[in-house]
């Protein structure tokens, strides 16, 4: 009987596939069900924001980040702020690293809600998606009442955040964050133990700690392979150093894995979320030499010195020194890092910015090898990919 | 936190004489230049020598001096997660000069590199698939250079009559406002449009 030569066939998925997350095309070549290789072509979402950093000044680019991983914009705020703080040597008082902190933590909330609901659709459930968004939407609410923008925050500033905690938000967000676990039970109720889900998830796109390192994992998907690795312990930045809480580690590296991680650092969010609620001291939110951050505008209206420094901010720009960092932020999705030079002017000389998710996209051929079409789908919504920072 | 770097220049650059032109420490981060055909080998050492460990890739970017002989600098940043420290490594290069790719130490490097030679045109050598990844297919150009223009040469739009999308030059309906707001004290370099018939008349 002659053998009938079977070829692998090419398939492509996406760009406008439903459970793409946005714009990835994937070229996958398949072996019957069996995926033999994954070539994701990015790009789609290519916007040149490195090369539009360099035309402008430095407070003209920070909504540039809220724009790239636009599930958690001030996390990103976070990591670029930090650098030009770290090149120009700015201080920042203590109420204004709080602040941050808290709002850096209820971006990882409402990142992380996303994920799952994300994941959970992907692979068939369309429940948690509703009661996450129910919640997303209160803590999107709270950063309008905070900066007047629902998403794309633009409210960190080097030397502090742009305006100080309205009256009684702090008590908002402390009943918002004792209602919160009660919804979390409900969805993981949902998930952990359900039949499909763990079908779905358990045992695929799994990853060991030498891989996962190997390519570059950070964040929630490199603990899920078991590396207790979190720059807010290791390396911390502002006041994570006085927070308490834990890292979450995994085992397997698989989907489910994820999960999991992604499910108990919400909890270890809202641990610091509610010391920082309690400890919040007072005083200055930015800032005040006025040579970075903008003056209060009470001040503008009695001080001519003030009046100059608004104007100077809001035209030329503060010069940074010249001098070359690489700060990274635990962003939601892992290890964000800004690669900032500054040439002594008023814009950077070059700024290129490291996503978590291009790495983790980039290991999508090594976890999904061997697995059928639709664990693609899994493994694709559990490394919790987004375009904006992807494509930059 | 700056001895110990300092420390561990020093002694990158005496494990590794030949191929370490320089190290240095700056805000609390260790730079180390290297020779750049020596790139692996320093890769594969600081992987795998007991006092360095950097494990973890984080990133390489280009850098563009347009002005130098050599004019990018190549610069990768390593993570050891057992010492709790970051490394710089730069090298430089020119349009034409391949770097020999890292993919074969760190398989991380390798959209990171094709990156880079998308942006810069850097040419990695003996990368295993060197092809653009951020820009369109078929673009031309390398876009993060300091001599491609920030408004880009080709615009693209829907065609109603050829029914597909097609490519033209730009045309910008204002001309590109680039302020000069470096010397706003000592005047804007720039000259306002009639400005030059006042000195012709004078």
């Amino acid at each position: 009987m002659p053998q009938n030569e079977i070829k692998n066939y090419h398939l492509n998925f996406g760009p406008q596939h439903p459970s793409a997350h946005g714009v990835l095309r994937l070229v996958v070549e398949m072996d019957g069900e069996q995926v033999e290789r994954c070539d994701p072509h990015i790009g789609l979402l290519h916007r040149g924001t490195e090369k539009l950093m360099e035309y402008k000044t430095y407070h003209q680019s920070i909504p540039y980040f809220d724009r790239m991983d636009y599930m958690s914009p001030q996390n990103q705020e976070h990591g670029f702020v930090l650098a030009i703080e770290k090149l120009g040597n700015i201080e920042v008082p203590e109420r204004g690293q709080y602040i941050r902190v808290l709002f850096s933590e209820l971006g990882r909330i409402i990142n992380h809600t996303f994920g799952i609901s994300a994941m959970a659709m992907d692979v068939g459930g369309m429940t948690p998606f509703l009661w996450f968004f129910e919640e997303r939407e209160l803590l999107l609410e709270f950063f309008e009442r905070v900066c007047g923008a629902r998403m794309h925050l633009a409210y960190y500033r080097p030397g502090g955040v742009a305006f100080d905690l309205p009256d009684g938000m702090l008590e908002d967000i402390m009943a918002w964050a004792d209602r919160f676990p009660q919804v979390m039970e409900d969805v993981g109720g949902l998930l952990t133990e359900n039949r499909i889900f763990k079908q779905r998830c358990v045992d695929i796109g799994g990853i060991s700690p030498e891989d996962a390192l190997d390519w570059g994992f950070t964040g929630p998907c490199l603990r899920a392979a078991g590396v207790p690795w979190d720059l807010r312990k290791a390396q911390p930045y502002d006041v994570y150093d006085k927070m308490d809480f834990d890292v979450v580690v995994g085992s397997t590296g698989d989907c489910y894995d994820r999960y999991l991680v992604r499910m108990m650092e919400m909890t270890e969010s809202l641990k610091i979320i509610k010391q920082c609620c309690e400890q919040m001291p007072g005083g200055a939110w930015k800032n005040e030499t006025g040579k970075f951050a903008s003056p209060k505008r009470s001040d503008m209206k009695n001080s001519m010195e003030s009046l100059i420094h608004h104007f100077k901010a809001y035209t030329e720009g503060m010069k940074i020194p010249a001098g070359e960092t690489y700060t990274c932020v635990e962003a939601p999705k892992g290890e964000f890092g800004v690669y900032l030079i500054s040439d002594g002017t008023n814009m950077p000389y070059r700024c290129k910015v490291r996503a978590p998710a291009f790495a983790h996209l980039q290991g999508m051929d090594k976890i999904t090898k061997g697995h059928m079409l639709a664990d693609l789908v899994a493994n694709l919504g559990s490394l919790d990919i987004v375009f904006g920072e992807v494509d930059r | 936190m700056t001895l110990a770097l300092q420390d561990l220049g020093e002694y990158i650059s005496a494990a590794l004489p030949q191929e370490v032109l320089s190290t240095d420490v700056k805000l609390d981060e260790l730079t180390v230049t290297v020779r750049r055909e020596t790139i692996v080998k320093v890769m594969k050492f600081l992987r795998d020598d007991t006092n360095c460990l950097f494990k973890l890739f984080s990133d390489v970017c280009g850098v563009d001096y347009p002005e130098r002989e050599e004019r990018f600098e190549v610069v990768y940043h390593l993570l050891s997660m057992t010492h709790n420290n970051r490394v710089r490594i730069k090298l430089s290069t020119d349009e034409d000069t391949p770097v020999p790719s890292i993919v074969s130490v760190y398989n991380a490097a390798n959209w990171f590199e094709r990156e880079a030679w998308d942006m810069y045109g850097i040419m990695f050598a003996d990368h295993p698939d060197l092809r653009r990844i951020l820009t369109d297919y078929g673009f031309e150009g390398f876009p993060l250079r300091k001599d491609f223009p920030l408004t880009g040469h080709v615009e693209l739009r829907y065609d109603d009559e050829r029914k597909r999308v097609v490519y033209e030059p730009v045309k910008l309906t204002q001309d590109f406002r680039d302020f000069d707001f470096l010397s706003p004290w000592e005047g804007a370099k720039s000259i306002l449009p009639g400005d030059e018939k006042a000195e012709e008349e004078a």
